[in-house]
């Protein structure tokens, strides 16, 4: 299957059939920090997702200030 | 997974509620959290005029349509901050999206209202980026919302922002920003608007799913100023949290509203606010802290031009003190404009 990544935005190919929460183990990343879309439908982590698939895991975190004064 | 009300096919698992939903019910439980959020903490009615803060992102767009949705009197502001492609790409993405709801959108131009985008602004007033943008977007957001005669400004800060920044205030004991931190700070002065918060019951994961869902086409990429924040670091270990005690986010913050927040509220000191000599905003020193890092930016600036004219041309005495600044140093403006210096400052927020 094709999953694409942001932060940078890339592309990768993975293996094989898999469950959602399977594929966001494999790829390291927390399921409550990213939404997994396949076209234009959210997949919950119980759902497989096929060889020939396109999914996009899209982090969900945002924001952020850095520090609020420059240090002396 | 089945959705918990109509056994069809569920879009997202809520854990914290035990629940999960399908599109259309997902849609509305979405819009009944933020119903109750505007209701319960009594942020605004619908004969309001809110101004929306707008960014392009997922939590602010979401925010507005659904406010829309439930037929509040809501109009964007976004404030175009300069920082390169992102900006391009974050007011372009705003702008679509008012069109395609037909809604009213204001849009302030920083560089061309100030003179300097935020870097330069960071730059020459010796504030870190992410503080001179927080500053100028705070001190926008009210003096738009009051020339124009809104009721009241609303953010899309959501739960997760909400308890990162109680994590953070916490593990630091910033007991001054913990008396503040709430879904509604109130206006303190004529010319200081109420502020809102009415995601702060929504995760920031469902906020994400509400836009997609809905099909807003928000700016999916991160400031580049904000990589390395340490909110993001908060967020990370709220969520790994998260993954093993569904709800802990919930507990942190809304626990905090329930138990803290009014004792917190019985022992805030009285803040007096008074108007800005330059500007006529509230602040609770003498120059608001938006005019006085403007001003330190731009007098700085002007040294620096006057430092690259040749020599021939004689230097002028902003020169002489100007030079003995080291570059990258905090300085205050009034040593190189010829202020008055030793003015007191006033809380960011309260710009």
């Amino acid at each position: 299957m094709k999953v694409i990544l942001h932060h940078p935005r890339r592309e990768m190919q993975v293996e094989g059939k898999r469950r959602v929460a399977d594929l966001l183990r494999y790829l390291n990343l927390n399921p409550e920090a990213v939404l997994v879309i396949r076209g234009d439908q959210l997949l919950t982590k119980d759902m497989e997702v096929g060889e020939e698939d396109v999914v996009e895991v899209r982090p969900v975190v945002s924001g952020g200030e850095r520090e609020r004064r420059r240090a002396p | 997974m089945k959705c918990t009300i109509c056994r069809g096919q569920a879009a997202l698992e809520i854990r914290r509620h035990n629940a999960a939903f399908c599109a259309p019910h997902f849609l509305e439980f979405f819009e009944r959290q933020v119903e109750r959020a505007v209701r319960d903490q009594k942020m605004f009615t619908h004969e309001n005029r809110v101004l929306v803060a707008v960014s392009g992102g997922k939590d602010s767009l979401a925010l507005w349509d659904v406010l829309l949705r439930l037929n509040y009197r809501a109009t964007g502001l976004y404030i175009h901050l300069g920082i390169g492609a992102y900006s391009e790409e974050s007011r372009a993405k705003s702008v679509a999206f008012a069109q395609s709801r037909g809604a009213d959108l204001i849009v302030v131009d920083l560089p061309q209202e100030h003179g300097m985008n935020v870097e330069e602004l960071a730059r020459n007033s010796g504030r870190v980026s992410c503080s001179a943008c927080g500053l100028s977007k705070r001190y926008i957001f009210n003096k738009v919302a009051v020339d124009q005669g809104f009721d009241v400004v609303a953010t899309g800060h959501n739960l997760d922002d909400e308890a990162a920044v109680l994590m953070g205030n916490l593990l630091h004991w910033q007991v001054e920003y913990l008396v503040r931190q709430a879904p509604v700070l109130p206006s303190t002065h004529p010319r200081m608007v109420r502020k809102v918060k009415p995601l702060y019951r929504i995760a920031e994961r469902e906020a994400a799913a509400y836009a997609v869902l809905r099909g807003i086409d928000y700016i999916v990429e991160e400031c580049p100023n904000s990589l390395g924040a340490r909110s993001l670091l908060y967020k990370e270990a709220l969520n790994m949290l998260e993954a093993q005690s569904p709800g802990t986010k919930q507990s942190l913050y809304w626990g905090f509203l329930e138990h803290m927040r009014p004792r917190l509220a019985a022992v805030q000191e009285g803040v007096t606010l008074r108007d800005c000599l330059h500007c006529g905003q509230p602040t609770t020193g003498e120059v608001c802290a938006f005019c006085k890092m403007t001003e330190r930016a731009a007098a700085r600036m002007r040294a620096r031009l006057v430092r690259a004219q040749p020599a021939s041309s004689g230097p002028p005495p902003e020169e002489t003190v100007a030079a003995g600044v080291p570059a990258g140093d905090a300085v205050d403006p009034a040593a190189i404009a010829g202020e008055p210096i030793g003015l007191p400052s006033g809380p960011d927020d309260r710009a």
